[in-house]
């Protein structure tokens, strides 16, 4: 009798009530709590600090929006947002490369494992050391590029000097590790396109482009998307490539919005916290619209199924 | 060489006993010092150092650590306001003036008012000046000058210039023979302010070039053009070596061990490099930069580096009397010498080693130097300024034509700056 009512009381406990819809939120709760405050609380903490001038050590003075209105004049601020729309342009040629190599890798033939990890060995190698070689290759004395310019008849360039050339300098050199990336996304992707559309494509005649694009490439979509997702945040994230390879120059014309950011407020020169805080909002913006869209494609998907 | 090391430690220790000035013996507690001196010979010096300062005190605990160098750079900001150590290095002049502002140096105007510090230790005494106050004591300087390949230069019959003509026409030949007259490497940006420091402390005097760099003065004014209309001279000669831009200091002195270019402007740093490259002393030499508006004083680049005390340090006592034995003439003259730093000390009682490019650069300043002596453009700029301002200096050794724009971009620049 006893034992029944405390079982009873046990199971009309609150907890025990509703413990189905408690226990995921508690398993949850770490994750959110990080989450709140390494990501969510700075972004605010960015808002705020963009509306005073600090150098970091003394007191923060409120200047309101005079930070933007200085960005508004700051030539180098373009600059570096025109760098950023030629990274977010240039570096989506990652993704048609990346389902080339990888068309071009999908097949049986003795040591193929070993090609594929050669092809994908840019991508595990640091930035750094990608930076770093690339701007051995590009040098204008000494480096590889301009032998090969000279062995064609051209005439030598010093592409990392030059502040025309510079950015697509060092694109090129992210491209190398980005198409690495894109190409096991759309390996992993070649596995699962069903051989029995191939099969009923082929008895309707299509081959070549036309099978590549009505066939394969439909199938590939969920793989395109994510290369497309993680391409686009890898060319607003491009910094430790400008630091090795450039350090922003010649004359500040490869900087892009995150390197400025870090050089006016971070770097050896810089002092101005407010101002660094005002571009990286800049910044986010521009990357909340991307990710935006990306959630908003993932929502449309669930719906859908 | 541990027994050399440790007699030599054991005379300072006696040194210092029998001058009685040491009422350093015995100190207890902690001291916990913080270093950017990472590069090998740096380290090795300042670690034999402190091992000195603690055998003189066998009861007080030192905590060394060592910082890279460009990393401490940024670190500096975080330790000096959480967790300071009691002792820091850092620079002098204007690169002190943030952490001076934000009372985060301790003044330490009490060991300069001590004449053993004060009279001996003259000539930084400005660099280290702030509001009238002290603010830490120098530990090393060096001077920088023209170190140019004098194997080339015989074998072009030139000789050491002294006039501006002179400079110029020892270039024409030198580009006539088809080489280049000065290495570069501006991708880091300083060693084109390095020019410009010499080019305008030529061309405008001393002071002229201090209102500048504090704001005073206007950049499109007609000295800083005259100025740039000298440097402009060189860059149509075709004198600097092409594509110094994509080059740091380093990467730029192969050109100079190959023979491609003759001269390299730059601070006594360069000249270990330059002989671990495998030129002999035969063939590297140095020169003082040239006069080049006649009448204007010279004055000199001569960077100083520093030590400090964090405002939030826990063993003041035991950091001053560090400072103290850093700076006293033994020890000066130890870790500056051709095994050690191979720079200047900073003690007047000190000898300088006898190392030509030591004994040159310690006579030049100390007597050739009459305009005075400036820290070097990033360090006597602000921060902010000093930034803005290399980034067109690069951009007018690479493209001259931009003139006009880049002296209103700094223009603008130091009115927002200097406010």
């Amino acid at each position: 009798m006893a034992q029944a009512s405390l079982a009873a009381s046990r199971q009309n406990s609150w907890w025990h009530r509703n413990q189905q819809q408690l226990t995921p939120w508690l398993f949850l709760a770490p994750g959110i709590l990080f989450f709140l405050f390494y990501v969510i609380f700075p972004i605010f903490q960015s808002f705020n600090l963009s509306l005073f001038e600090w150098d970091g050590l003394g007191e923060a003075e409120y200047v309101g929006l005079y930070n933007y209105e200085e960005l508004y004049w700051d030539e180098a601020f373009y600059t570096s947002l025109k760098n950023n729309v030629i990274w977010l342009v240039l570096y989506l040629a990652a993704i048609p490369a990346g389902l080339f190599i990888a068309l071009f890798l999908n097949q049986t033939v003795t040591g193929i494992r070993l090609y594929k990890s050669l092809f994908f060995f840019p991508f595990v190698i640091s930035q750094v050391v990608v930076g770093l070689v690339f701007t051995w290759f590009y040098d204008p004395t000494f480096g590889l590029l301009n032998v090969m310019l000279g062995a064609v008849g051209l005439p030598p360039m010093n592409v990392l000097g030059d502040e025309n050339w510079v950015t697509v300098g060092i694109i090129v050199a992210g491209l190398w590790p980005q198409t690495a990336y894109c190409m096991i996304l759309y390996l992993t992707g070649l596995n699962a396109v069903d051989p029995e559309q191939i099969e009923a494509g082929r008895l309707d005649g299509a081959k070549g482009w036309r099978m590549l694009w009505y066939i394969i490439v439909p199938q590939l979509r969920p793989a395109t998307f994510i290369a497309f997702v993680v391409t686009i945040i890898g060319a607003l994230r491009s910094f430790d490539l400008i630091s090795v390879m450039t350090n922003g120059g010649p004359f500040g014309s490869s900087r892009v919005l995150s390197f400025y950011m870090f050089e006016v407020a971070l770097s050896e020169y810089g002092f101005r916290m407010g101002y660094g805080a005002a571009i990286a909002v800049v910044l986010f913006m521009i990357m909340l619209a991307f990710i935006a869209y990306f959630l908003w494609t993932m929502y449309k998907e669930e719906r859908a199924r | 060489m541990r027994s050399i090391m440790k007699t030599s430690a054991a005379a300072i220790a006696i040194l210092a006993a029998t001058l009685g000035g040491a009422s350093a013996d015995g100190l207890t507690g902690n001291l916990k010092i913080f270093l950017d001196t990472s590069n090998p010979a740096p380290r090795a010096t300042m670690e034999e150092m402190i091992a000195q300062f603690g055998e003189k005190n066998p009861d007080l605990t030192i905590e060394t650590t060592v910082i890279d160098r460009e990393a401490y750079k940024t670190q500096i900001r975080n330790f000096l306001t959480a967790n300071a150590p009691d002792v820091a290095t850092w620079y002098a002049a204007n690169r002190m003036r943030p952490y001076v502002e934000a009372g985060l140096f301790e003044d330490v105007s009490d060991l300069w008012a001590e004449p053993e510090i004060g009279d001996n230790l003259a000539s930084t005494k400005g660099a280290l000046t702030i509001d009238g106050k002290q603010w830490g004591v120098p530990y090393t300087y060096y001077q920088w000058g023209v170190y140019y390949r004098k194997d080339i230069f015989d074998e072009l019959g030139l000789s050491e210039p002294a006039t501006w003509e002179e400079e110029k026409a020892n270039c024409q030949k030198i580009i006539d023979a088809g080489k280049k007259c000065y290495t570069i490497g501006t991708k880091f940006l300083w060693t084109a302010g390095g020019w410009f420091d010499y080019l305008n402390m030529r061309t405008n005097g001393f002071d002229f070039h201090m209102d500048l760099l504090t704001g005073e003065a206007s950049w499109q004014s007609d000295e800083v053009r005259k100025t740039f209309a000298n440097w402009r001279e060189l860059i149509d000669m075709g004198a600097f070596i092409d594509n110094h831009q994509t080059y740091s200091w380093q990467e730029a002195l192969p050109f100079m061990v190959k023979g491609d270019a003759a001269a390299y402007l730059m601070g006594n740093f360069a000249v270990a490099p330059l002989r671990d490259a495998g030129l002999t002393d035969d063939q590297i030499d140095f020169y003082q930069f040239v006069e080049i508006t006649p009448g204007v004083e010279k004055a000199e680049d001569a960077p100083t580096d520093t030590f400090h005390i964090p405002a939030n340090a826990e063993n003041k006592e035991n950091a001053r009397e560090f400072l103290k034995f850093v700076v006293s003439p033994d020890v000066q003259t130890q870790i500056n010498d051709g095994k050690h730093l191979g720079q200047l000390p900073v003690n007047a009682k000190s000898s300088v080693d006898n190392d030509k490019f030591l004994v040159e650069g310690f006579e030049m300043l100390s007597t050739n130097s009459p305009g005075g002596v400036a820290q070097f453009f990033d360090r006597d700029a602000p921060a902010e300024m000093a930034k803005v301002a290399m980034e067109g200096l690069q951009e007018f050794m690479v493209k001259p034509d931009n003139l006009d724009k880049i002296l209103a971009r700094l223009d603008r620049a130091r009115e927002r700056i200097y406010k």
